[in-house]
């Protein structure tokens, strides 16, 4: 077993609502091709081990790992896909390093959200095909359900709720790749239309397109290679039941245990003490007040009244999603663990530009599957 | 344990039985639409045959020509040098003689799927398409074939733009 | 710094039908249950769960591993799918190894599945979209197209004719006839049967390719201290290997699979293997259709190039020869259920290893096996090399 594992390198291309210059692959190789510069690494020479993260009815490939290596220079290497979000492939590098095997490993993921033209149409297919399908609802339906239920049980409000996007956007507004940065008020969110109500179609994040690649190391190669590796101090991942009939609505318990893990790894017992700053996912605003309190940042109906307070702002005690968040860099698919990352990464680092937040240490990123999912992920990381 | 096991789960089901209704299913068909970005080097490629060109792309380190072209060789990860037109001649590295189509209905007529390797191109660099013109039990692997085209009207940047290729005899 | 060990120490299985009564749900519940049954473990066990399965079209689920995760007992456990095509049910093994290697895991559950029936009205429609969207799926290909093609170009290089192929089919079809999970096991066929039987895609006839079914196979992974407490009969994984060449099949040599090859090599330096063909008592390659399985030895360095038929001739490769090859029927004979296919030859190399085959039982207490899988676009090889 190996010690500490670091991200050494970053590397993105994309982060547009489209992105018709670019096939998916040469999306792919920008990425890629920035990430190995920043870590100081050939990928033919140096990077032993590949992985990536996708969904067959994403691509429309199936497969679609056939057509992963070519672009990420993995071709003739060990290389392969997790169907998960990035936060798994992140995941992924972190354990094969670990296992004392490999000691650099990419990591790459990425959105064409674009090219699919039925985005509903696909993810109607991911409902049970027997018994919630038929039903031919718009897989919305689980969103504005469990933001309901999450509602009830909480007491939080959809004010709070349009707070989240608010702020998010706002964010936006600072970060270069972020498309949907927009100064709006609580009124402007709360009067567009419903989308599966009490959801709204401005809660909720618009696809985007973009590809990012990350560089794993050993503690050994990261000291060697690295002026600011990021050390991962924890990564969990969690399922809940997939059945919509039999899951607990009112929480996100694969937040919970996925957090659980990630803080018995870092050795953490007070997150709110000891992170300084979060990225969790917010594919629909109230996600992100659930996503907080499943984290262990605040109580259970708490989360909506700091966001109100401004405690989650960019200059408040908790920074959350500085980085614009889903709602401002947009929905980027299987990529969207990779994208809450990348700003933990670049914030750590000290070069997050315009949106630098001071005095951090400690970050995490937390990312959901989206709907009809009860699948996530978290990851610490430090400077 | 294999040995020590009884009896294996698992109910083998006939076609009969679905079809009797004496299991019940239900059919749907996904409404998945897709519109990909072809790209820098696959719209070269595209626009190539439009115009009744195969380009293939050159990387000056690796020395090496392939089909069809991208903008990055995968060997040395650097971008290619340039596009270069091939020949629409070449040879037959593999092929074979198909008795069901895609979806696997049974057909009469085998069709003829054949890798070609393209002139102009590295060696063993090709592209799969079909082989028409000849009796199927003619085709040899090595056998030198040219491509044959849709009229320039009908062409619309598609692979299908070629419409096989036939035997052809002559050097290139 | 050394490496963690990590076991195989329970295993489990469905039968490999053409078209099951249960969901794939079900499926992967069954297998798992058996599995955790056979080392008498329970689901309070497992600390985290892999799932193999192969393409979401099959099933016509998207996100299928999410939608999968229940019956694999994934519920409120940190639950990945991994995916490398055919490969994967070679791989997905691959995964409970790292998972427990790193250190974050001491027991894992490993499961693939495979629901082909649910595409209508046949499993190989689904195949069109493995092709490239814009170079190739205009052509309308078809699966059988690039295994014909593979096939003749290896056929064509080495002067190998349609009889030498077809004795692994009448091997593994015959050897499948012990398997109480089989679909296809058959004591009587012969060369004659394969080389009569219907031509799919010259030079492929239809008892050369293994047959599209539905089953789940699953296995238990523990770390060295656990496996020991659990059972006195572990079967370790001593190496792990996999690779992926380039998507531009049309631009390689598709007579010799290298990708394979890197996967071996990767394999037998971590089992610290310098000499295969003395080291390996039994092997499991890929073998959905007849010439891979000839194919895969050559890549694995156990026969050399266009050689691999001969030791068929020879009857080397037969279970009681001196290097059984698919002893447990292969794909040919016990079906061909994409992941759970591959993750079926680890069980299978788990029984024989601990002399529990019954009537598969390879003689002289063999100590190690090779597993091997492939997939893709003709692409990619993932190996498991096991020891007691």
């Amino acid at each position: 077993m190996s010690d500490r594992v670091a991200i050494i390198g970053i590397g993105w291309s994309g982060f547009r609502p489209v992105t018709p210059e670019y096939s998916y692959k040469e999306l792919m190789y920008e990425a890629a091709r920035r990430a190995y510069s920043d870590a100081g690494v050939d990928p033919r020479r140096d990077i032993e081990s590949f992985v990536t993260v996708a969904e067959d009815f994403h691509e429309g490939t199936s497969i679609f790992d056939e057509y992963t290596p070519d672009q990420l220079g993995a071709v003739l290497k060990p290389m392969h896909t997790i169907t998960g979000d990035g936060l798994h492939g992140l995941a992924t590098a972190y354990m094969l390093i670990k296992t004392g095997q490999f000691s650099l490993v990419a990591v790459e993921g990425h959105s064409k959200a674009s090219n699919l033209l039925t985005p509903d149409g696909v993810t109607a297919y991911a409902q049970d095909p027997v018994l919630n399908r038929p039903l031919r609802m718009n897989t919305h339906f689980v969103g504005g359900m469990e933001m309901n239920r999450y509602l009830y049980e909480s007491g939080s409000t959809q004010e709070q709720c349009a707070q989240v996007v608010v702020k998010n956007r706002s964010n936006a507004l600072e970060n270069p790749s972020a498309p949907f940065g927009a100064d709006l008020s609580v009124e402007d969110i709360l009067s567009g239309p419903p989308l599966s109500w009490p959801l709204g179609v401005r809660e909720t994040a618009e696809h985007a397109d973009g590809a990012i690649v990350m560089v794993l190391a050993s503690e050994e190669k990261a000291k060697v290679l690295s002026e600011t590796p990021v050390w991962i101090l924890g990564a969990g991942w969690s399922n809940d039941s997939p059945g919509l009939e039999n899951r607990d609505w009112s929480s996100a318990n694969y937040t919970k245990n996925a957090a659980k893990m990630a803080y018995r790894q870092a050795g953490i017992y007070h997150p709110y003490q000891t992170i300084d700053f979060a990225e969790v996912s917010d594919i629909y605003a109230y996600k992100e007040l659930q996503s907080l309190e499943e984290l262990g940042f605040f109580q259970f109906g708490e989360a909506g009244l700091v966001t109100e307070e401004g405690l989650t702002h960019k200059d408040g005690d908790f920074p959350v999603n500085v980085s614009g968040g889903c709602l401002g860099m947009g929905n980027l698919l299987d990529a969207n663990g990779l994208a809450r990352a990348l700003e933990i990464v670049l914030q750590l680092r000290g070069t997050a530009g315009p949106r630098q937040l001071e005095g951090i240490n400690v970050g995490l990123a937390h990312s959901w599957r989206g709907v009809p999912t009860a699948s996530g992920a978290v990851m610490i990381m430090s400077n | 344990m294999s040995d020590k096991i009884s009896t294996y789960p698992g109910t083998s089901l006939s076609e009969k039985e679905i079809r009797d209704g004496k299991v019940l299913s239900i059919q749907d068909q996904m409404p998945g639409k897709f519109s990909w970005d072809t790209g820098i080097a696959i719209g070269k490629y595209l626009a190539g045959l439009k115009d009744g060109v195969i380009f293939g792309s050159y990387c000056a380190t690796c020395r090496r020509t392939v089909v069809p072209p991208r903008t990055i060789c995968e060997w040395c990860f650097q971008p290619m040098d340039r596009y270069i037109p091939l020949e629409d001649t070449g040879i037959v590295n593999t092929f074979s003689l198909c008795y069901v189509t895609w979806d696997v209905r049974r057909i009469k007529e085998p069709e003829t799927p054949a890798v070609i390797e393209i002139d102009g191109a590295s060696s063993l660099h090709g592209i799969m398409h079909k082989l028409g013109e000849v009796e199927p039990q003619e085709i040899k692997i090595g056998m030198r074939v040219k491509a044959v085209w849709k009229s320039a009207e009908m062409r619309q940047g598609a692979i299908t733009d070629i419409l096989y290729f036939k035997p052809h005899e002559g050097s290139h | 710094m050394s490496m963690r060990k990590v076991a195989v120490v329970g295993a489990g299985m469905t039968k490999f039908v053409r078209r099951a009564l249960e969901t794939g749900k079900e499926l992967s519940w069954q297998a798992s249950s058996m599995a955790l049954q056979s080392c008498e473990m329970t689901m309070d066990d497992v600390e985290a769960v892999c799932l193999g399965t192969a393409p979401d079209a099959f099933d016509g689920v998207h996100m299928n591993g999410e939608y999968l995760s229940d019956g694999a007992g994934a519920w409120r456990k940190p639950y990945m799918r991994s995916y490398v095509g055919g490969g994967t049910g070679v791989f997905v093994p691959i995964q409970g190894w790292y998972h427990v290697a790193s250190g974050l895991f001491d027991v894992v559950l490993v499961v693939a599945e495979e629901k082909m029936s649910s595409y209508y009205p046949h499993a190989q429609g689904a195949f069109l979209t493995i092709f490239d969207h814009t170079t190739e799926r205009a052509l309308k290909p078809n699966l059988l197209w690039i295994f014909a093609l593979e096939m003749n170009r290896y056929m064509q290089t080495y002067g190998i004719s349609k009889e030498d192929i077809a004795q692994v089919a009448v091997k593994n079809k015959r050897n499948a006839a012990d398997h109480p999970s089989a679909l296809l096991g058959d004591p009587n066929i012969t060369v004659e049967d394969v080389l009569n039987s219907e031509v799919l895609a010259w030079p492929v006839n239809r008892l050369d390719v293994s047959p599209v079914s539905d089953g789940a196979v699953a296995i238990v992974l523990a770390a060295e201290h656990v496996a020991k407490r659990i059972t006195d009969k572990p079967v370790w994984i001593e190496g792990v290997g996999w690779n992926l060449d380039t998507a531009y099949w049309t631009n390689r040599d598709l007579a010799y699979p290298r990708y394979v090859e890197y996967a071996a090599r990767m394999a037998y330096d971590m089992a610290g293997i310098k000499e295969p063909r003395k080291q390996i008592n039994i092997v499991e390659p890929y073998d959905p259709f007849d010439y891979k399985e000839l194919h895969h030895m050559e890549g694995l360095l156990l026969a050399d190039r266009g050689e691999a038929p001969q030791m068929v001739a020879d009857g080397v490769t037969q279970r009681d020869g001196d290097m059984p090859v698919c002893p447990s029927g292969g794909l040919l004979g016990v079906g061909n259920p994409i992941a759970a296919a591959g993750l079926m030859k680890i069980a299978e190399l788990f029984w024989q290893l601990r002399g529990e085959a019954g009537n598969r039982q390879v003689p002289g207490q063999p100590t190690r096996g090779l597993a091997q899988a492939w997939g893709d676009l003709m692409q990619v090889g993932t190996v498991v090399i096991m020891g007691r």
